[in-house]
């Protein structure tokens, strides 16, 4: 048999049926749905006539419009249109009989944190949502991507999506990381060093010992992010560690099955002699805790280094520096740790699990944020939310001056009530800098969860290593 | 889906890379639960000011390309989320056909699910373009999607690839979905194998 990498292996599993032009249809094993992208697809679903042809395999949350205030069950926190949306949700889950975490469920949450947290994702599995954070899932060595509205339509009609196959990525990070420095240093640096199109057309896999140090929670950091380099998808092969964390799991089988199951999982993983058909690798040494300072995730420095000039590229990105410098209101030359900041936002499927939050509490416990600075700390989901307030985080939080919120996306996407201002500058641990991301005309600087907490009690984007 | 066969007209410039979903459709307007109706908040942001205003340097609040068909971009357009209301809001314009050197992936399968043809061309090529499409409304582009040509104002003509399905379905405006569902029977059979090699799925 010839090699495979896990991806290919992956891919073989989910085939349902090749068309001599190489249009696969590949079968799909989870499908989470939210309310931004689902509520046509359902529309499409009542005017063809059409079912879902296996609730059982589709799960829904709200969390993009979802307010995180504590005040939230009040009606009025929600904009109408934001409520017809929800309410959209509430009815098609129930109408079309698939799972369901509506708002009043303390396991809501982020739909990429609740999916793994309820064991409904695990390793060998094809995932997709209509939303390109699927790539979160990878984390497991499950193919996880995000699809259209239209696809969404399509996989609820036939648990299948039309693809063609990626090629072959191999994205290694050796040895070990420098202490401050975390899986969302890692996968941002990766982005800085492809750049946001270096991905496309291709599925990574994350490899090397810096990925195998990483907790399931960081590494779900590392994949989340795969699809800001433009990849399709981002894997890690399961191991012990991947087990133990699906193991118990609400949803993750039991007994006989678990067994079963295990068996195969353990063959999930690329062959030593097979083809890559690109491949970068990264010393984990010379990862640094890094910032971004203009409107692209690809926009990367270690914090210790200096505001660049649009002459500093070349291309096409000449024009988009200078746009970003003048969005960000940035100038050239200026140290990254004295760039002020007005707001600090920890939180979203990028960052919102435990492992963040007591990051972040780390470095804040004892201290208070600056005064003026407007910080929060938004959970991923409900039950991480409970987690923290069991370990004593959301006291840290509250007593460093920070808002404890519940769980949404919150200012990842300012969808809800959670935006930044025009002109005011965020420290964020969410994955994208788009111009008005967080709000019309916000300016946002991403960065790990310990980087963010840091930043809070200067006031001043800073290197987290000056506060070890 | 409406089909796309050939189109030709206005092409507006827009030499901008990483143009990203957030600038095509800001989040504010993902709000609503059906497709249409999204062309007046294309690239809202950039579009107009604080105060709804348009802002009058933007490519398509100028004279010549208000009822621009085709958009000559940047490297990496529509890069970002997987919001499908992006192709739909640029549908809604009246924009049916994007030139550029490349796409994110996701947002360039969304396209062909709505009548939208993406083409990418390499950046010698879109540079002539770019230039073509400057000269305003006078200067018509054509694209032929059967001969897989662009054609510029002046004649010079490029070829392009295309996935033979994609093409396919598009020519002739096809549901995807009911062309997968003539193949019930093989995603029947897959279910009942992986019902007994994969049963905690």
């Amino acid at each position: 048999m010839s090699p495979k990498t896990l991806y290919d292996k992956i891919w073989d599993a989910h085939l349902a049926h090749e068309a001599d032009d190489g249009t696969c249809l590949l079968y799909i094993d989870r499908h989470l749905v939210h309310e931004v992208t689902s509520p046509q697809a359902f529309e499409g679903l009542r005017m063809t006539g059409r079912t879902v042809r296996a609730p059982d395999k589709t799960i829904a949350v709200p969390d993009h419009n979802v307010p995180t205030t504590l005040d939230r069950a009040n009606a009025a926190t929600m904009t109408e249109d934001s409520r017809i949306q929800v309410e959209a949700l509430d009815k098609n889950a129930k109408e079309f009989g698939i799972h369901y975490y509506p708002v009043s469920d303390v396991r809501q949450g982020i739909v990429h944190i609740v999916g793994p947290e309820q064991g409904w994702t695990l390793p060998g599995m094809t995932v997709v949502c209509g939303d390109s954070h699927t790539a979160t899932h990878g984390a497991f060595g499950a193919l996880a991507h995000g699809i259209g509205t239209s696809e969404v339509e399509h996989v609820l009609a036939t648990q299948t999506l039309i693809q063609k196959k990626s090629k072959n990525m191999k994205v290694e990070i050796t040895g070990k990381l420098r202490p401050g420095v975390t899986a969302k240093d890692i996968t941002l640096s990766v982005i800085g060093e492809t750049g946001t199109a270096g991905g496309t057309g291709y599925v990574i896999e994350y490899c090397g010992e810096a990925i195998r140090d990483l907790s399931m929670e960081g590494r779900m950091t590392v994949c989340n992010m795969a699809i800001e380099g433009g990849a399709r998808a981002g894997l890690i092969a399961p191991d012990e560690k991947t087990y133990e964390y699906c193991m118990g799991r609400p949803h993750a089988p039991k007994g006989a099955q678990w067994e079963a199951a295990m068996d195969w999982w353990k063959t999930l993983y690329s062959d030593d002699d097979a083809h890559w058909d690109k491949v970068l690798t990264i010393k984990g040494e010379d990862i640094a805790p890094v910032v971004t300072w203009g409107t692209s995730p690809e926009d990367v420095l270690p914090i210790t280094a200096k505001v660049p000039a649009a002459s500093d590229f070349t291309g096409g990105k000449v024009d988009a520096a200078q746009r970003s410098l003048d969005y960000m209101g940035l100038t050239a030359g200026t140290p990254l740790s004295e760039v002020e900041i007005d707001t600090v936002f920890i939180g979203s499927c990028t960052n919102g699990r435990i492992e963040d939050l007591r990051a972040a509490a780390a470095i804040l416990k004892g201290k208070k944020k600056k005064d003026g600075i407007r910080a929060m700390v938004v959970p991923g989901s409900g039950l991480v939310r409970a987690q923290a307030e069991e370990e004593g985080l959301s006291d840290i939080f509250i007593e460093a001056g920070f808002e404890w919120r519940l769980a949404g996306c919150s200012m990842c996407l300012a969808m809800n009530p959670d935006q930044l201002a025009p002109g005011e500058r965020c420290a964020a641990t969410s994955n994208r800098n788009f111009e008005g991301r967080q709000g019309r005309g916000g300016r946002t600087h991403l960065m790990s969860p310990a980087m963010a907490a840091a930043a809070a009690i200067t006031g001043k984007l800073t290197d987290v290593r000056d506060m070890m | 889906m409406k089909e796309f066969t050939t189109l030709t007209g206005i092409a507006a410039p827009m030499p901008l890379i990483n143009i990203d979903t957030d600038m095509i459709i800001p989040k504010q307007f993902l709000k609503t639960i059906k497709r249409s109706g999204l062309g007046v908040n294309l690239f809202d942001e950039m579009r107009y000011d604080d105060d709804r205003n348009e802002i009058p340097d933007f490519v398509l609040n100028k004279p010549q390309y208000r009822e621009a068909q085709i958009l000559v971009a940047g490297d990496n357009f529509g890069c970002g989320s997987s919001r499908e209301h992006a192709p739909w809001a640029i549908a809604d314009f009246g924009i049916t056909c994007i030139i550029a050197p490349s796409y994110a992936d996701i947002f360039y399968n969304n396209c062909f699910k709505n009548g939208i043809l993406p083409i990418a061309l390499p950046q010698e090529q879109i540079d002539v373009l770019m230039k073509d499409a400057e000269k305003g409304a006078n200067a018509r582009m054509s694209i032929d999607l059967e001969a897989q040509t662009v054609t510029t104002s002046d004649g010079e003509v490029f070829s392009f690839e295309v996935d033979s399905f994609k093409k396919h379905c598009l020519m002739n405006g096809l549901d995807d979905i009911g062309l997968t569902m003539e193949k019930a029977a093989s995603i029947e059979a897959f279910e009942a194998t992986a019902s007994q090699s994969r049963p905690w799925v």
